[in-house]
């Protein structure tokens, strides 16, 4: 169990840690500096064996702190989950250092956080995009970065020359496109969320 | 006696080993019975292109089972699923290396337009790096709608100048 006596020891422990407040699972804050020996004693003295996931977190350009990693971590012997929160320090050149030397499954994960929000990951074997093309120059999943897309050539030279496609923004049609999640199963499909508008006859104010 | 030049018509008692019709109705005929699919399975599309190979829908009815994974050995290409932009660059090259003649089917909502994917990543249709014969709506279609999509395709083939063609390609060379 990942209780109140887990949490405190924890926290002894680790002097630099702050908990954070979480509707479920604990949730701890740390330094990127001190990120590495931490996760390394949760995996070899806690019994954390399991990474679940590591992502990053856009929090707009107006933040003074505006991107941050989030690690989760289970553990089969506590039959719980704990959450690593840290913050990047840098604005303009986000950085973590990478946890892919003590969980190999990180390797795929920092890929993927620096290829949507361009994070990174100090020390890692292979840092490059694992979802786009090597030469995209945007990073997708950042709040200034539409879902649309933005102007941007393919990379192949020789396709362009015979097709001349190019990547463009996708026509949105009163999209985004979801599901309402609620009502029966032909009901739910994704549909836009406002059929009214189009790009040819304009979005109500 | 009438006979319309785009039958192939043989009566065996009257004219003996001799066959006469038109090149074009020749051609267009072997083509139209003998498509070999490139299966270019790119998401859940592929599922019901394969049962539409399976025996319940049996595509081979229409002389169109051999489905080749080397385009080299295929005429037919069918785009069954969502065309990324980093997979527009390797259907095209797939789709150059094809010898001539050769057709290419749009199977689904993604491969006709982009489908439900109107984002960054995902080409809004793949005509607009290859050209596109027969498109099919559904999402996914299901394995009859493509087979009615293959035998538009037969239609089509069988419309075909495939002799005029040949003269052009010729005039061509010549030059």
């Amino acid at each position: 169990m990942i209780d109140e006596d887990f949490t405190k020891s924890l926290l002894e422990k680790h002097s630099y840690l702050t908990q954070r407040d979480s509707v479920d699972w604990l949730t701890v804050e740390c330094a990127p500096e001190k990120l590495v020996s931490f996760v390394q004693s949760l995996r070899d003295l806690e019994g954390f064996e399991i990474l679940i996931d590591l992502t990053a977190i856009d929090h707009g350009e107006g933040d003074e702190f505006r991107y941050s990693t989030v690690i989760h971590l289970y553990s089969l012997v506590h039959r719980g989950y704990v959450r690593i929160h840290s913050i990047c320090a840098d604005n303009d050149k986000p950085a973590m250092p990478s946890v892919s030397g003590i969980y190999p499954a990180a390797n795929w994960h920092e890929r993927e956080t620096f290829d949507m929000f361009g994070i990174h990951f100090s020390d890692h074997p292979n840092l490059k995009r694992i979802l786009m093309w090597d030469e995209y120059p945007y990073f997708p999943l950042r709040k200034d970065f539409p879902l649309a897309g933005i102007d941007t050539p393919l990379p192949a030279d020789d396709v362009v020359e015979v097709t001349q496609a190019s990547v463009e923004p996708a026509p949105m049609m009163g999209g985004p496109f979801v599901s309402p999640n609620s009502g029966s199963m032909s009901d739910s499909e994704p549909r836009a969320k406002d059929e009214s508008w189009t790009e040819k006859k304009g979005k109500p104010v | 006696m009438h006979m319309t030049a785009s039958d192939v018509a043989y009566n065996g008692k009257v004219e003996g080993d001799v066959i006469v019709t038109r090149a074009d109705a020749v051609i267009n005929w072997i083509r139209q019975h003998s498509v070999w699919p490139m299966p270019m399975g790119l998401a859940c599309c592929a599922i019901e292109l394969m049962a539409s190979a399976a025996s319940r829908y049996d595509i081979s009815r229409f002389g169109m089972e051999v489905m080749r994974f080397s385009p080299r050995q295929s005429d037919c290409m069918i785009v069954a699923g969502t065309v990324t932009y980093k997979m527009a660059e390797v259907v095209r090259r797939i789709y150059d290396q094809m010898g001539d003649p050769k057709w290419v089917v749009a199977m689904g909502a993604c491969a006709s337009t982009g489908g439900m994917y109107r984002s960054y990543a995902v080409m809004q249709g793949v005509d607009n790096i290859v050209p596109v014969d027969v498109y099919v709506s559904g999402c996914p279609p299901r394995p009859e709608a493509l087979l009615d999509a293959m035998m538009k395709l037969q239609d089509k083939i069988g419309r075909d100048s495939s002799v005029r063609n040949l003269r052009k390609t010729k005039a061509v060379a010549a030059q």
